[in-house]
């Protein structure tokens, strides 16, 4: 009943792409685990996994930027083993890199052409490329002028241009790794129109991401991997993604977000009033109460980090701030934090953590005053502290002393959690706090949040994952370009009524 | 013999943690004694050894200095300017005869000493920080700054230091002995000493290796950037200061060429001793090492005779370049 394993006819059957046995191990530790996987040109294929399940090894192997340790891989089924990944694109196979790499200082023409120029003679043809990226973007759908440099464009902006860069070579397969991670709504639609568009010429995509509808939306076929092992190949049309989550995670996951005891209407303890940070938020203002947890929803750009900034002293803002009542104005982050407010950042990696210092440093930096004992800093306290917040958060590390770089995403964010906690903050603002996280920290994580509020602390959560701050928060502000547009609580709790707020405009009125 | 197991099993785990990098400078220094006692019986004589370390105190105690701008992300090319210019204002102060005991003459000339460098390191801390220029182009223009004053000052000849009652009196600083050991040697010990006291086990050094770790990280977690910053360079202007202070009774005099160069030298030592470059690491022992080897291989090219000491500039340059190297394949291994 099911398809035979004999080898493929000849007659066009023959699958695009077919790896076999595929293993690979760094050093002693296996990463992947005999993969077999079969690409259809025309197809969708979704790869999905927690982190360290192997997707982006998977990814960079198929993609030729690594050599598999055993296994086979046929394309039309010929044998092949790529020499790197020029070889892999000289055969077609390109990949969108998770990171944006393009040079900020360089045009957008420039970029997409970068180490391909067109030349006449000694002399590169800007027109020419002008022209040729201007088309290769349009193409996808999108509309950006090839002579601005890439540095002003937004993320999203410049997400388009790494596509239209990477599928400017002859393609057959195009890898997409977690394209979304860091896109709106709305931008991850366009996205996902860019890739049904890319399927319909007859190219065959691979797609890793962590979020599940999408997943549903725009696969054909759903891959899992989980510790490295493929753990099923399945038609998309099958599985739910509460069925993907919980092949991912090998376990029940219907409870994502914890209960919480409905609070009482309590004591306000920051109030902020026509808040404004020059040119990005205007005229804001805000009320949060004690053991709440509010939500700030927008697309990226709308000014919610920034306002964040703003009010934390981190960036110059104008406005009123009081906190249990009290007037105060910090023209500095030291002075937010000894008034008792935390902020963690959006970006973990670049500004939350030094990757290249051990965790007891990272730990203990925002509050190493709390460590000096005569003028010193005290290491066995510190050591101390250490254990403690492994114990509490989580933090799961094979040795103490590793570098905060060599920690798993999630395992970095507990280390920034547990970092900021040591101030004792009485208000949490969190940027972003599953940002590239598996479903199994972002439980936890959740339930860390929802434990600080039950403790009296009052915690503030930017995020653009409209599930997370549903399920998460007692209410939700919503900002548009640097404007607070609107409130959702209670029975409106609803993603609809967030977008229709985020983007100002009403669904259906767009069709 | 549990304990044994237990100590040598302890020791065979620190074994392995040991960071080369840290180690690579002290195995060059090691190895360079042991090449010198080659070329030359002379070059590990013990006068000799501690002439060398004497001659290598003004780099040394400069670098250390250098070593906190640079693990901040800094870089500071006028020490050697400043050292023509604060040698030249201490020598103006004693010889201007303003107090008379020569006791007190140099007391005061040193308190002035430290005041100028401090100030001198302050306007470039300020520039870099709330000017918010570069490093390397606020301290290339300092550099020119401090050293036009000094040939101003001296109207381009030398500053010498005339009063005979002061001169005998302050000889010692640099020449004198205690327990058969150079003075300067001491004020090596005693400036690392602090200098790393500072760096490895206080809060403002943790501070400091923060900043040059990642700004913005640091920025985020309430250290005052800037300030941190400007105090590294106040701290390699005091450090310049206590350098001319065993500087001037050497030759008692200064000129427009004081100090030419030896920015690079204190670079080159920081670097050398296991400092990076783009900061966030500093090695305060690492650099002492670093100006011992540069003088150490000047030293032994005088007492050899194969290479001519004229080569002496490009051999310290082949150093730096091989000491990166170095260090660069280290990191690949661990």
């Amino acid at each position: 009943m099911s398809s035979v394993s004999t080898p493929a006819p000849v007659d066009g059957v023959v699958p695009l792409l077919k790896v076999a046995g595929l293993s690979k191990s760094f050093g002693p530790v296996q990463v992947l685990k005999g993969i077999d996987l079969t690409v259809e040109a025309g197809q969708v294929h979704a790869i999905i996994g927690e982190n360290g399940a192997g997707k982006s090894t998977l990814m960079k192997i198929l993609s030729g930027h690594l050599q598999p340790t055993d296994g086979t891989t046929r394309i039309d089924g010929q044998p092949v083993v790529f020499s790197g990944p020029v070889d892999a694109e000289h055969r077609g196979i390109v990949l969108v890199h998770q990171e944006i790499l393009l040079a900020p200082d360089l045009t957008v023409a420039q970029n997409v052409y970068l180490g391909r120029e067109i030349a006449k003679g000694l002399v590169v043809d800007d027109k020419a490329m002008n022209e040729g990226a201007r088309r290769a973007i349009r193409e996808l759908g999108g509309d950006i002028d090839p002579t601005v440099t890439v540095g002003r464009l937004s993320i999203a902006q410049r997400q388009l241009v790494q596509i239209a860069r990477s599928l400017l070579v002859p393609h057959r397969l195009v890898i997409f790794d977690e394209p979304t991670a860091s896109l709106t709504p709305v931008e991850t639609e366009a996205l996902l129109k860019v890739i049904a568009d890319i399927r319909a010429r007859g190219t065959a995509v691979l797609y890793i991401s962590h979020r599940l509808p999408e997943v549903k939306h725009i696969a054909d076929k759903v891959t899992v991997l989980r510790d490295g092992r493929l753990v099923t190949t399945r038609d998309a049309s099958g599985v739910e993604p509460v069925d993907m989550a919980r092949l991912m995670v090998g376990r029940d996951v219907a409870k994502l977000y914890p209960d919480r005891a409905a609070a009482g209407v309590r004591e306000i303890v920051l109030e902020v009033e026509d808040m404004s940070v020059p040119g990005y938020a205007e005229h804001a203002s805000f009320q949060l109460r004690k053991g709440e947890i509010l939500g700030f929803a927008g697309l990226v750009g709308a000014g919610r980090t920034e306002l964040m900034e703003g009010m934390a002293g981190l960036r110059p803002a104008r406005g009123t701030v009081r906190l249990a009542g009290k007037p105060v104005s910090f023209t500095n982050v030291h002075d937010s934090m000894k008034a008792g407010i935390a902020y963690l950042s959006e970006d973990r990696k670049g500004k939350g953590l030094l990757l290249a210092k051990d965790l007891k440093v990272n730990l203990t930096l925002a509050s190493l005053g709390r460590f000096v004992r005569w003028w010193q800093v005290d290491r066995t306290l510190e050591r101390e502290a250490l254990d403690k917040a492994i114990a509490e958060f989580d933090i799961r590390t094979g040795r103490k002393d590793l570098l905060a770089g060599q920690l798993s995403g999630g395992n970095q964010q507990k280390l920034l959690l547990a970092k900021m906690m040591m101030l004792d903050p009485s208000i949490i603002i969190i940027d972003e706090p599953t940002r590239g996280i598996d479903i199994g920290t972002k439980e936890q994580i959740y339930k860390f949040i929802a434990g600080l509020a039950a403790e009296g602390r009052s915690i503030i959560v930017v995020s653009s994952e409209m599930p997370e701050l549903i399920g998460l928060c007692d209410r939700i502000l919503v900002m548009r370009t640097g404007h607070i547009v609107g409130e959702v609580a209670g029975d409106h709790m609803n993603e609809n009524e967030i977008v229709v707020l985020a983007t100002g405009v009403q669904a259906g009125e767009a069709a | 013999m549990t304990e044994t197991a237990a100590a040598t099993a302890k020791a065979r785990r620190s074994w392995k943690d040991v960071d080369l990098r840290a180690v690579a400078p002290f195995v060059a220094l090691a190895l360079l004694l042991v090449l010198g006692a080659f070329a030359n019986p002379n070059f590990i004589s013990v006068d000799n050894l501690l002439n060398v370390l004497t001659r290598s105190a003004f780099i040394a105690i400069i670098a250390v200095g250098a070593t906190f701008v640079i693990s901040a992300g800094g870089l500071d090319l006028s020490v050697g300017s400043m050292v023509a210019f604060v040698a030249s204002l201490t020598i103006l102060f004693m010889n201007s005869g303003a107090i008379s005991d020569p006791t007190m003459t140099i007391v005061a000339a040193a308190v002035l000493a430290i005041a100028i460098g401090a100030a001198c390191g302050l306007a470039n801390g300020l520039i870099t920080t709330v000017g918010r220029i570069e490093p390397f182009i606020a301290t290339l223009g300092t550099m020119g700054i401090y050293r036009g004053l000094t040939t101003w000052l001296s109207q381009g000849g030398a500053i010498t230091l005339r009063n005979p009652e002061v001169q005998s009196l302050y000889r010692p600083i640099y020449f004198g002995e205690i327990f058969g050991v150079p003075f300067p040697i001491y004020v090596i010990v005693i400036t690392a000493a602090i200098g790393a006291f500072v760096l490895y086990r206080t809060r403002y050094g943790r501070h400091v290796v923060a900043v040059g770790s990642n700004e913005d990280v640091a920025h985020y977690s309430g250290i005052p950037v800037s300030r941190v910053r400007t105090l590294t360079y106040v701290i390699q202007g005091l450090c310049v200061a206590v350098a001319c202070l065993i500087y001037i009774p050497r030759l008692g005099s200064t000129s427009a060429t004081t100090g030419l160069m030896w920015e690079l030298q204190a670079i080159t030592a920081v670097v050398v001793g296991g400092t990076a470059l783009r900061g966030g690491v500093g090695r305060i022992w690492g650099t002492v090492c670093g100006a011992f080897i540069l003088e150490i291989v000047g030293n032994i090219m005088l007492l050899s005779n194969f290479v001519s000491e004229y080569l002496l500039g490009a051999i310290q340059g082949a150093i730096i370049i091989i000491a990166m190297l170095v260090q660069r394949s280290l990191v690949r291994k661990s």
